[in-house]
């Protein structure tokens, strides 16, 4: 479905070039769930913009459904983590979710409908006439999630969509992410910098390294379907995942693409099971 | 934001957004920035020398570029340009001067006595937007073609925007910083000297930067319509005598006088303020 | 209470209006200076003048052709303004040449103006215009400028481009510097309007009121005055009554801002 085949970006500035992906491959199966960690710094952010069609990438390709991206492809959402930023502050909610499906032409009545339930999903059935400033930070990544759900995409793109908003509002949102995901059948790669977060989330974990940036693990997360804040979290599994996850981004500040020759430790594979 | 974003803000090239690169001239875009404003100024000499030439403009109304060089050049070797010159300068210096002392007097006094601040705001919301040509024929009444003509225009114009500016400043007072002087006994002239000055001054700079161009512009206007003596003057006496190369010759200087001064009183406000954070954005 | 704290705000709204207002009534009530009549003078010939037929003779002409310069002005700054904004080498060759056309003293462009347009209601537009496009066209395209990076990301991933682009992103998120240019033409085109008529003119607020002062018609001139600066008042009142209902959602969210 997605695919990220030997991607590279260099950025070159006035003085000096910056390699920040050096070669990064892994592919995502649709209705995946997958989560993207790396220590700070490690390229996060312009591994999603390359994935999403907003940043040509120096080398290598990312294709989706077979077909190289080469600019914003059809069908691809994505939910930054500014969402003060994301948002139409001179619209309301609801023109901001309707306002991507008017060029899709779906007539009145179905884009309607469209936006109600996305509104509904989300929990903002209540606000559609609300401008996104006078809402928290939780409830305008909310709109922002909203109008990716109007969309209908089969991508979900999604960085670090949390790291702004308080613990509780966070850990509502997660489970809100793991219901939609269920219930539209969408594909989610779920960038964050937070273990927890790409832990309980995900059915996979993608582990990078520090810039210049590759690959470093890229690890099942073999927790039941079924996940609650409470029980998931306390269960003996999640800490041992958890734990290898620390670990490995521990090794991840010292490990990158120019110390790629040594071999990694293989301490945490005695407990998780490496994808592939 | 992480700090690979901030990283790739900074290597990307100024203003292309997240479109993939090869602007031309990474090396020194300030170079390139200025080849492109030559460029432009360049241009612009060119078309004004080739639309005469063309016929699609009269020569009679617009003189080629060449033509009004000349004239410029002719002009620098009269004593009566420089006199107006100077007389342009002392109605604009003169009248700024006295803008900015009355204007941020009566803005820390009135920014700094709440009560002043509430019985005064109707009064200056009505007197700021009088337009100030309509003192016009008040200051021809009171001074004819004098020098007090053009400065009771340029003093009344100048004086609204450094009031306005240094009453916003003493608005932007952080509150604990009030306190803090307060409970360490400061009496009213110390928190003025150390709290309200400090935060009221790129205020102050910004309204003066501002005055500065309003000033220029009542001064030429005053001599222009009213008579007194400088550029302005000049303008209208070299239209009645049909001088028109003459006319845009002293309008293209009014307009570099316009450019130095902006570009001065910007130099003046950045150095002002260069321990201060972020220059305020104008109102 | 709330009869007390209404009675302080129409206290503080008015107070100080009403001592000027008395201050200038009472100091020039007995005045034999010509130069300075009595306000009851000025406020009796105030009803005269301009209430008759010099309403639709003068006001009306100056008005209309403020109107339309000021309008054309804004649909010529903006629309450049948009062009110069969105391409990083058009507004590098501009910047000097619009700086320096900036920079002109508007009234200057009278004489210039009427060389080619004469002295008819043309140049009086004309001049209007070339004066108020500056501040418009120049924060036109600072607005464009700061357009919100991942606003415009966002835009770009569900494919909001073109005309839709245009309107709902770089418009709307340019329109609060907009408003601020056309705050500041309004001033420099109400000061047009008068000095393009205090030129040549047969008509209007700047020649009537230039026509008083030259025959030494005092109280006449004082009420043109007076006329003029309500003039100024209310245009700047109509101005923030239309921003406020315009830019609702700027102000929103710039008290937001401030409240965290």
């Amino acid at each position: 479905m997605l695919d990220v085949r030997n991607l590279q970006k260099t950025y070159t500035g006035r003085n000096r070039t910056v390699e920040a992906l050096r070669s990064l491959s892994f592919h995502i199966d649709a209705n995946e769930l997958v989560c993207l960690v790396g220590p700070s710094g490690c390229g996060k952010t312009t591994l999603l913009k390359c994935m999403a069609g907003l940043l040509a990438p120096t080398g290598g390709e990312v294709m989706l459904d077979g077909r190289p991206v080469s600019g914003p492809p059809p069908g691809m959402a994505v939910v930054f983590q500014e969402y003060g930023r994301s948002l139409f502050a001179w619209m309301n909610v609801r023109d901001n979710v309707a306002l991507p499906l008017r060029r899709k032409k779906l007539g009145k009545a179905r884009e309607k409908e469209l936006v109600d339930h996305a509104l509904e999903v989300v929990g903002l059935a209540d606000a559609h006439h609300a401008y996104p400033w006078q809402l928290s930070g939780g409830m305008q990544q909310r709109v922002a999630i909203a109008r990716a759900v109007a969309y209908e995409p089969k991508v979900l793109l999604m960085d670090e969509p949390f790291a702004a908003v308080d613990a509780q509002t966070r850990a509502d949102l997660e489970d809100l992410i793991r219901r939609l995901w269920r219930e539209l059948g969408v594909t989610v790669l779920f960038v964050t910098h937070d273990i927890d977060e790409a832990v309980y989330l995900g059915q996979r974990t993608i582990i990078l390294s520090k810039s210049p940036t590759v690959v470093q693990e890229d690890l099942t997360i073999d927790l039941p379907d079924e996940r609650d804040q409470l029980h998931t979290r306390s269960s003996a599994r999640f800490g041992e995942l958890r734990a290898h996850v620390y670990e490995q981004i521990q090794r991840a500040k010292h490990h990158s693409g120019d110390t790629e020759a040594s071999v990694p430790s293989a301490a945490g594979a005695a407990t998780a099971t490496p994808h592939l | 934001m992480t700090p690979s974003a901030i990283a790739s803000v900074k290597t990307k090239p100024a203003g292309t957004g997240a479109g993939p690169g090869g602007a031309p001239g990474r090396r020194g875009p300030g170079t390139v920035t200025a080849l492109r404003g030559l460029a432009g100024l360049a241009g612009l000499v060119a078309v004004l020398e080739a639309l005469p030439h063309t016929g699609v403009v009269s020569a009679d109304y617009l003189p080629p570029a060449s033509e009004i060089g000349r004239t410029l050049w002719h002009l620098l070797a009269e004593n009566a340009f420089w006199t107006a010159l100077a007389d342009t300068l002392t109605g604009w210096g003169l009248g700024l001067a006295i803008a900015v002392v009355a204007g941020v007097v009566a803005g820390v006094v009135i920014g700094s006595v709440p009560v002043l601040r509430a019985v005064t705001a109707s009064t200056i919301e009505f007197l700021r937007p009088i337009p100030s040509v309509a003192l016009i024929p008040v200051a021809v009444l009171l001074y004819g073609t004098d020098l007090e003509s053009t400065l009771l225009l340029v003093v009344y114009a100048s004086f609204w925007q450094v009031l306005v500016q240094v009453l916003a400043g003493t608005q932007d007072v952080d509150p604990v910083a009030d306190d803090t002087a307060r409970s360490y006994q400061l009496g009213r002239w110390g928190r003025v000297r150390y709290v309200l000055w400090p935060t009221a001054l790129p205020y102050v700079m910004t309204g003066v930067r501002l005055a500065s161009a309003v000033a220029l512009v009542l001064a030429i206007t005053a001599e222009l319509v009213i008579g007194s003596p400088g550029l302005g003057h000049e303008i209208a006496v070299a239209q009645n005598s049909g001088a028109v190369s003459r006319v845009y010759a002293l309008v293209l200087v009014t307009g570099l006088l316009g450019v130095a001064i902006n570009l001065v009183a910007r130099a003046v406000e950045r150095r002002a303020l260069h321990w201060h954070q972020s220059l305020r954005r104008e109102g | 209470m709330t009869v007390l704290t209404a009675g302080r705000r129409i206290l503080l709204l008015l107070g100080m209006p009403a001592v000027l207002f008395a201050v200038w009534w009472f100091a020039t009530a007995d005045s034999t200076d010509v130069y300075f009549p009595p306000l009851s003078t000025i406020l009796r010939k105030f009803g005269e003048v301009w209430a008759g037929d010099r309403l639709t003779a003068d006001i009306l002409p100056s008005l209309l052709r403020l109107t339309a310069g000021y309008l054309l002005a804004v649909a010529v700054g903006v629309g450049l303004g948009l062009v110069v904004g969105m391409s990083r080498v058009v507004r590098d060759v501009l910047e000097p040449v619009l700086e320096l056309f900036r920079a002109v003293p508007p009234p200057v462009l009278v004489p210039v103006i009427m060389l080619f347009a004469g002295i008819g209601d043309t140049m009086k537009i004309l001049v209007i215009v070339s004066g108020c496009v500056w501040p418009i066209l120049l924060n036109t395209v600072e607005g464009v400028r700061a357009v919100d990076e991942v606003l415009s990301d966002t835009c770009r991933s569900y494919g909001i481009t073109g005309p839709s682009r245009l309107w709902h992103l770089v418009l709307r998120s340019a329109s609060p510097q907009i408003v601020t240019g056309m705050r500041q033409s309004l001033s420099i085109g109400i000061i047009l309007m008068v000095i393009s008529e205090m030129f040549a003119a047969s008509n209007g607020l700047g020649f009537t009121i230039v026509q008083f002062q030259r025959t030494f018609a005092i109280p006449e001139m004082w009420s043109g005055v007076l006329l003029l600066g309500l003039l100024g008042f209310v245009l700047s009142l109509l101005f923030r009554f239309a921003e406020n209902r315009a830019l609702a959602w700027y102000h929103g969210l710039r008290r937001a801002q401030r409240d965290t």
